[in-house]
């Protein structure tokens, strides 16, 4: 079984480095999309300051959606679903390993990514730092979450639009605790009861969506 | 001309179980016996009253019509669809039941290659063995790369490859399954010219001379052996 995961874990990260255009989209379109905003709204530091939270976390959230339709499209087109889903191991086990490697490659790179443009919005130390562990935490249900509505859509015409009508609302709850943990921080009223919740989170997601993802496989390819 | 398998297939080959060592425990039932299967598409009727029996050592060839519902009948006999009606026993126990433990003793080639563009034919073909659970010592990729006649290429992308390569690369898992009993083959030697197709359907011939059963289908005559093979027409 562990043998399995890490075949399909390295597969992925392999094919990626492989592929590295499709996955430095995602993280480009991240930094533009955040850098956009302070040339709409102008370069008053206290609006920024406001805004900042929200803004890198909205684009997460489109940037993570953005490459959500890869997770399993490929492997639909070209077969290989259907060899994952005949494999003696438990199809849960190689969906997990599938959405580590998608959150590592835009999950991860995102955290990174955000203290840098937190600071270009204002943001100072405890704030930034905040915004690092909140997009931590939160990144892993958004690939988690995201995988049900791509399992979901496999195959269905204009499944990238469905895919982000699906995700787009189950993704509120992440938004909402993740962008809160950083205004709280900087309303000194600190971030524990946020992070909390948004490691709750992951963790109901990490119990419950590998499956529901199994199941939406096994549907698109009946 | 048929010099493959025992001319080019290294000895340690046979360090694996052959299906027939596997299956001496069975007597009473039929190895794969399929009863009164059914499919339909929407209103459509694609195939309904299936039934058939493949025994150790045999070969089931599916023929029929574009659209009549073979690929269909292979993908309800590996599981990846369910039945209408009608129900699947492999040793005399519904594959339904048995889950996991059917799908460890059969392998599943269908339309689609199932191999990564931009990984090379060498590790599509390590991650297809990999994944299957199958026996993947360094002289068996060898072999299977060889006899696939893909050994050259072995480090080309498969994105670089004809269709016919590509088959052949998807096709090179076979020579590393011989100890699964059961092989579901869709279109196996479609793309493939002809001394591919002599090549495998050499090691179909062995694998069933090892007691192994084949279910496949094909739209061409292709040199299986007539004795170990039986027919089944889809008609509708």
């Amino acid at each position: 079984m562990w043998d399995a995961f890490v075949a399909v874990f390295s597969r992925d990260l392999l094919q990626a480095w492989r592929r590295r255009a499709d996955w430095l989209t995602t993280f480009f379109f991240f930094i533009i999309v955040v850098s956009l905003f302070p040339l709409g709204v102008g370069p008053e530091p206290a609006l920024l300051r406001t805004m900042a939270p929200g803004i890198v976390w909205v684009a997460a959230l489109l940037a993570a959606m953005l490459s959500l339709p890869r997770v399993f499209g490929t492997d639909h087109a070209d077969g290989t679903l259907e060899q994952l889903i005949l494999t003696p191991q438990p199809l849960v086990v190689l969906v997990v390993a599938k959405v580590g490697a998608h959150w590592l490659l835009t999950g991860v790179p995102l955290a990174l990514m955000a203290p840098v443009l937190g600071l270009q919005f204002g943001l100072d130390g405890a704030p930034v730092g905040v915004l690092f562990f909140a997009l931590l935490l939160g990144t892993p249900c958004l690939s988690l979450i995201g995988a049900v509505g791509a399992a979901l859509t496999l195959g269905v015409r204009g499944g990238g639009v469905l895919i982000a009508l699906l995700v787009l609302p189950l993704y509120v709850p992440v938004l909402i605790f993740g962008a809160g943990a950083v205004e709280a921080t900087v309303a000194g009223t600190g971030a524990s009861g946020h992070l909390s919740l948004l490691a709750a989170g992951l963790l109901a997601a990490l119990v419950l969506a590998p499956w529901a993802t199994a199941a939406a496989l096994r549907v698109a390819l009946e | 001309m048929i010099s493959w398998p025992a001319a080019r297939f290294p000895e340690t080959v046979r360090y694996n179980p052959t299906p027939s060592e596997e299956m001496n425990s069975i007597d009473l039932h039929p190895m794969l016996e399929v009863r009164k299967l059914a499919c339909r598409r929407g209103e459509r009727v694609l195939f309904e009253d299936v039934s058939f029996q493949v025994e150790p050592g045999e070969l089931l060839w599916i023929e029929g019509r574009n659209g009549c519902g073979k690929t269909s009948l292979m993908r309800i006999l590996c599981g990846l669809s369910p039945a209408d009606a009608g129900e699947i026993r492999w040793r005399g126990e519904t594959a339904r039941a048995l889950g996991e433990d059917f799908v460890r003793e059969i392998v599943y080639l269908g339309h689609a290659n199932a191999l990564k563009e931009d990984l090379t034919v060498e590790e599509n073909l390590r991650f297809g063995a990999r994944l299957a659970g199958l026996e993947m010592a360094p002289i068996l990729i060898e072999s299977a790369l060889d006899a696939s006649g893909l050994a050259e290429r072995r480090d080309l992308a498969v994105r670089h490859l004809s269709q016919g390569q590509r088959r052949r690369a998807a096709l090179a898992r076979l020579w590393l399954a011989r100890s699964r009993p059961l092989w579901i083959l869709d279109e196996p030697f479609a793309a493939l010219d002809a001394e591919s197709v002599q090549r495998l359907a050499a090691l179909v011939s062995s694998y069933l001379e090892d007691g192994g059963l084949a279910v496949l289908t094909t739209h061409q005559e292709v040199p299986l052996p007539a004795g170990r093979m039986r027919r089944l027409r889809l008609s509708h």
